[in-house]
């Protein structure tokens, strides 16, 4: 178990009998309480490990039923309900050539970390040589995961990654916190031309003004494959 | 809960009663007739199950209730599923 931030945790998991994993696939846990009532929760896989492990990085909801304890409690050798990993819309196909546009809000990064790592696996599929970019909204520094894996990984065009920080701007930043506007948006992604295959993760508000300001632009929206996750609604 | 989530959400669940990935699986939405992967419709959940709604018209295309020991499923919305055998 590892400590993203002060409020996530990247969990390590054994799934007995695991066979495969496509970046970009959840899995849903299962909380139940001594009364028999009980929780399930989607968290999204943030790397594949080799064999039968996989990571989950999850971020604590103050009202969240099954994050507290994910984040604070659950101990190395606990035994947790998971199913899957499942879903096969939001994922990245190394066989597909296009370059990827990545664009996460708050905890919104986790599936497309898990599709960055597999990029930067070396393999022999068309979509190994494509560009990646990644636009990550976040509060502050301080909230950003996989901030120094990132740092190593970002080599243009390979991949490039680009922060919008909403709340805190980083020690000596000439831009001021801002939320993102359509004008950074379009700013920091990859051209029309090039027509970029876009996968969004983040809180609802976030996903569908990205998602709107994209099409807006002229960016098909077939072209568009979205993830919301649940949580407060707070736009990271 | 802010609302909904996207159709991809209830993967797992679906997965109890279907044979491979319905999310994945092109939908047609009986009020409307917009077609779209299940993935992309919007997916509200409830301690006792889901429901997913079409984006285009908002109507109920599945509903899915566990309880009991039992699920139920509910297709009323979705006139048919084209399915891509692997």
């Amino acid at each position: 178990m590892t400590q993203e931030t002060r409020t996530a945790r990247t969990l390590r998991l054994r799934l007995p009998g695991l066979t495969s994993h496509r970046p970009g696939q959840h899995v849903d846990v299962r909380l139940t309480a001594p009364d028999g009532y009980t929780a399930v929760r989607s968290y999204s896989v943030a790397s594949a490990r080799p064999g039968d492990e996989l990571e989950l990085t999850v971020e604590e909801l103050s009202d969240g039923e099954v994050s507290p304890y994910l984040v604070h409690q659950v101990a190395v050798g606990d035994q947790l309900e998971v199913r899957g990993p499942v879903g096969g819309w939001f994922v990245w196909d190394p066989a597909d050539p296009s370059p990827v546009q990545l664009i996460a809000g708050g905890s919104g990064v986790v599936p497309l970390m898990a599709m960055v790592r597999a990029h930067a696996a070396a393999g022999s599929a068309p979509g190994y040589e494509a560009p990646f970019r990644l636009l990550y909204s976040v509060r502050s520094p301080d909230s950003a995961y996989y901030g120094p894996e990132l740092g190593d990984l970002a080599q243009p065009p390979i991949l490039t990654v680009d922060y919008v920080y909403t709340r805190v701007a980083p020690a000596g930043s000439l831009t001021p916190p801002r939320r993102l506007d359509a004008p950074t948006l379009l700013a920091s992604i990859i051209p029309v031309s090039q027509n970029p295959a876009f996968f969004i993760c983040g809180a609802t508000a976030f996903v569908e003004s990205v998602s709107d300001w994209l099409v807006q632009a002229g960016y098909p929206a077939e072209r568009i494959k979205t993830e919301r996750y649940g949580g407060t609604g707070v736009t990271p | 809960m802010s609302g909904y989530l996207d159709g991809n959400a209830a993967a797992g669940a679906l997965s109890e009663v279907f044979v491979g990935d319905i999310t994945t699986a092109l939908g047609r939405c009986a009020h409307c007739g917009r077609t779209g992967a299940m993935a992309t419709t919007r997916c509200y959940l409830d301690p006792h199950g889901l429901v997913l709604r079409c984006p285009g018209c908002a109507e109920v295309l599945l509903r899915l209730v566990e309880g009991d020991g039992q699920l139920r499923l509910d297709l009323r919305g979705v006139s048919f599923l084209t399915l891509t055998r692997p």
